[in-house]
């Protein structure tokens, strides 16, 4: 990373208030302080480490064009309220179907007039999958992000939207987004994260979801970076008393992605789904990092990774289910599953349990195999070419993770994604 | 040497060094307390090595000094283990003196339970050698000598066989290997040296039990099983009675070699003093259509780590391991197994059931590989394990990997407790409580319990009731 990159920008960000632009500044001598992950280090094992070589990034540039960037934020036929950002800055912001009292802003303006709040949520987490350094990183450079504060008892019917756009060689952003769902409320936020041009850029992002008791949030992050880039995904997510949380992270794009998803159900009757589907080929490597922690009761927790590894894909998923002492009654899942699809595809599958209470149901598994040959004879014998054959499976392996997402609209729209991804024809046209 | 300071602790029962079976010596041994190159030296010239023994040792222990201890990944327990408080070589002249009556009572009870043989009972708890199992050895070593079977010590096997034990000595597991190897590698003695010649298949189960009672058990014992091409070969070591042990390392390397269609297994039953370390390394290297199943089952100690692996070099070769875990309060049982394909068609598979008690903290570490350009390969994983009390704990940190197309994998692991309607039902029909867990705990563990030999599993079905006595309420 350059010199221009590693001291904060003050002067393109004169909104922030002087609290948060001091803790910036130590989240700068924190960067500076941690040192750079080594394989010995045990959240990093199987890592390519040489992939994280942040030297040749640089502070992206304002886009050349805001309103081609805005017309290209396509996602959900109707939303109740839309961001859209770009090189980290804010391009457009539209709020109409937002029922009143829900907060719905830029992170910088939320830091003033809902300064309580954002002090209570914001990256109140401690990073613990092994980025640390980078979180310190995505903290001291952040310029702006989304900010969802939605009060008790209050339902957002339509989804919310929000677009994080990179563009130009080599840039950098930092992408951010705060959810927090007041008791008993009820919304679904999707993340659009997309490349303007194709070119290899410099993401590191952070998304914090807070549920407290009751309430029912629906996140799902669509990840399309330029083939060549380098993004860390930081997530965190804390479940209190009765709220239902379920994430997915759909992964399309980046050359090399650091994903860390940290579940916290610290309320009784909790229950978190986790979902990734990352379709990988050419040189793509993903490394994913989970933490499932149940320190309530009577807790539930269900993680499913879906990988297809093409070409010379490389993927990581190191996953832990750890229940704490108190944690009794707990049911806990977790799975991985990967398809290989060429011979110099490598799929690393770490799924672990910790289990310090008793009274508990955890199973995890992981399983590594082929497309099944006979599904592709049926399709064969029925005249479908190999190829398209191959696609129609993996569509359907991907399918049927998307089935257990809730509201329709989001179904179909990433049912879409995918087929499209996979040059199929959508079931959903 | 240094007998005058008190003659040791109860350190060990006897003579836990000597290759061979030889009580007449007159001479005491004692390298002294604490490892150099020194100490070494001294078991070289004890044991008469040869050249390329003495300079093994040597670059071993200073590959041993260089080597961190793994606690980037393994139990903090380990930086308790203080190395210069350690005797590495002992023989019999410094054996600790010990009666009857210093043995505590708890394992007294044990033994009883068990229905151990009185004059067991005394080899065991380090009282005195049982001379008896001198001649069980001898007769088993005279039967399989007949079929050309070699079944000597270690020490024997490299003074007597140094064409094949050299050819495959340090082979499997190289000395750097692992901390604990390279530690192994620099200090061994004791073990046993076992050769199958082509197409024998071994009448008896070779008991390491017979042989190393008749020596010792050795704190840093060095195995290495050839079987030839075709042969078959079952060695059984340890046994489930308590060892009354208070030295407080015990770092064995075990290696395995089956060549083209040959046949291992490796039962091994232990029961360590709850203040034990137990680091063990173990591998097999498994040539083509081969075939080598590790059955372990790990009772005691403070902390034992132990994964046994197979690396799975020839076409349609086999690994398996079989695994069973007991940690009782403030015990630590980080067992697994590492499975390695190395060639087209091979198939492993690994069985780990667990049971944690009162503090007891079990934990599964696995390793599967799978390179790129192989075909057909298969690996299943099953651990389960089984948690006693509130206070129990249980791990499973698996590692697969696979490259490229054609192989399958599967991994399958879970967690659960005694299931309270078998108690129930039980306790409807007359079962005490305790009796009623025992029961359960027994019916988790019986499919794997079937696959040790008799002899084994009955003593095993007997100290797990004796386990879990004491841990309901």
């Amino acid at each position: 990373m350059s010199a221009t990159m590693t001291e904060p920008k003050t002067d393109i960000c004169p909104v922030w208030p002087e609290w948060f632009l001091d803790q910036q500044k130590a989240a700068s001598a924190d960067y500076e302080a941690t040192p750079k992950p080594t394989r010995k280090d045990e959240p990093w094992r199987f890592a390519n480490l040489a992939a994280i070589d942040l030297s040749d990034f640089q502070a992206a540039a304002p886009v050349a064009s805001e309103g081609r960037l805005i017309n290209a934020s396509e996602g959900l036929p109707e939303v109740a309220a839309r961001l859209i950002f770009g090189n980290n800055v804010l391009l457009h912001q539209e709020a109409s179907g937002l029922p009143s009292g829900v907060v719905f802003k830029p992170l910088e303006v939320a830091a003033r007039e809902n300064e309580e709040l954002f002090r209570q949520y914001f990256m109140a987490q401690p990073v613990e999958l092994g980025s640390h350094r980078y979180a310190a990183l995505h903290k001291a450079k952040l310029t702006t992000g989304a900010f969802l504060y939605v009060p008790k008892n209050t339902e957002v019917a339509l989804p919310i939207e929000i677009f994080h756009w990179v563009e130009g060689e080599h840039a950098s952003v930092f992408p951010h987004t705060l959810v927090v769902c007041g008791e008993n409320s009820k919304v679904t936020v999707i993340d659009h994260f997309k490349s303007a041009d194709g070119k290899r850029a410099f993401s590191c992002g952070v998304n914090d979801l807070h549920l407290e008791r009751g309430a029912q949030l629906t996140y799902v992050a669509v990840q399309e970076w330029a083939p060549e880039s380098l993004a860390f995904h930081i997530n965190s997510t804390v479940v209190d008393r009765d709220a239902s949380a379920t994430a997915l992270a759909v992964n399309f794009g980046g050359g090399f992605v650091r994903g860390e998803s940290l579940s916290r159900l610290v309320g009784e009757g909790a229950r978190s789904e986790m979902f990734s589907l990352n379709p990988m080929d050419g040189q793509r490597q993903i490394d994913q990092r989970t933490l499932q922690d149940h320190v309530a009761p009577n807790a539930f927790s269900d993680l499913l990774y879906l990988n297809a590894l093409d070409g010379k894909a490389r993927t990581i998923f190191a996953g832990l289910i750890k229940v704490g002492k108190k944690a009794h009654r707990t049911d806990a899942y977790q799975k991985v599953r990967n398809i290989m699809l060429s011979e110099e595809a490598e799929a690393n599958s770490m799924p672990g349990l910790e289990i310090l209470a008793d009274d508990v149901r955890c199973t995890h598994g992981a399983t590594s195999g082929e497309i099944n040959e006979e599904e592709l004879f049926y399709m064969e014998a029925r005249g479908i070419p190999e190829p398209t054959g191959r696609r129609l499976i993996l569509n359907g392996f991907f399918q049927t993770l998307l089935a257990r997402l809730q509201s329709a609209p989001l179904r179909a729209h990433l049912s879409r994604l995918v087929s499209k991804r996979l040059g199929v024809a959508s079931s959903e046209e | 040497m240094n007998t005058d300071t008190k003659p040791v602790k109860p350190e060990i029962g006897i003579d836990r060094s000597v290759g061979d079976f030889r009580y007449d010596v007159d001479y005491e041994y004692d390298a002294g307390i604490g490892l150099s190159e020194k100490t070494i030296e001294y078991i070289s010239n004890v044991k008469d090595d040869p050249d390329w023994v003495r300079r093994f040792r040597l670059a071993a222990y200073r590959k041993f000094q260089d080597m961190p201890m793994p606690t980037h990944w393994a139990s903090d327990d380990l930086e308790n283990i203080v190395f210069d408080n350690i005797r590495y070589y002992l023989s019999q002249g410094t054996e600790a003196k010990r009666s009857w009556d210093d043995v505590p009572e708890a394992m007294k009870k044990t033994f009883e339970r068990l229905g151990i043989p009185e004059q067991e009972r005394k080899f065991l708890a380090g009282v005195e050698a049982q001379f008896d199992s001198e001649a069980a050895y001898s007769n088993i070593k005279a039967a399989v000598g007949e079929q050309g079977v070699i079944f000597v010590g270690s020490g024997e096997g490299l003074a007597k066989h140094p064409e094949i034990f050299r050819k495959w000595f340090g082979k499997v597991i190289p000395t750097g290997d692992n901390k604990f190897s390279a530690l192994n590698s620099a200090v061994f003695s004791g073990g046993s040296f076992i050769y199958v010649p082509p197409g024998v298949k071994v009448t008896h189960p070779l008991q390491a039990y017979f042989r190393i009672n008749a020596e010792n058990f050795g704190q840093f014992e060095r195995t290495l099983i050839i079987a030839d091409e075709g042969s078959e070969v079952m060695y059984m070591e340890g046994c489930t009675a308590p060892k009354f042990e208070t030295a407080t390392l015990h770092s064995a390397v075990v290696e395995l070699v089956a060549m083209k269609g040959a046949k291992i297994q490796y039962v091994t039953v232990q029961n360590w003093s709850a203040n034990i370390f137990n680091l063990v390394t173990k591998r097999g290297l498994a040539h083509e259509e081969a075939e080598i199943k590790w059955i372990d089952c790990n009772i005691g100690s403070r902390l034992t780590m132990k994964y046994p692996g197979v690396i799975m070099k020839g076409r349609k070769a086999r690994g398996e391991v079989i695994s069973i875990a007991l940690a009782s309060d403030g015990q630590h049982q980080d067992t697994g197994a590492k499975m390695i394909h190395a060639a087209d068609e091979t198939t492993s598979n690994i069985v780990s059931k667990s049971i944690s008690v009162g503090t007891g903290r079990s934990t599964y570490r696995g390793l599967v590989h799978v390179p790129k350009h192989l075909k057909g390969c298969k690996n299943n994983t099953e651990c389960d394990a089984l948690l006693i009390n509130s206070h129990s704990r249980t791990d499973t940190y698996p590692a697969i990997s696979v490259r490229g197309q054609g192989n399958a994998c599967q991994h399958e692991a879970s967690v659960s407790q005694i299931s309270e309607e078998q108690i129930f039902y039980m306790q409807q029909r007359g079962i005490s409580k305790a009796a009623a867990m025992s029961l359960s705990v027994n019916g988790f563990v019986n499919d794997l319990v079937q696959q040790f030999p008799m002899e084994y599993s009955v003593e095993l079905k007997r100290l797990i009731e004796l386990e879990m006595e004491g841990s309901v309420g």
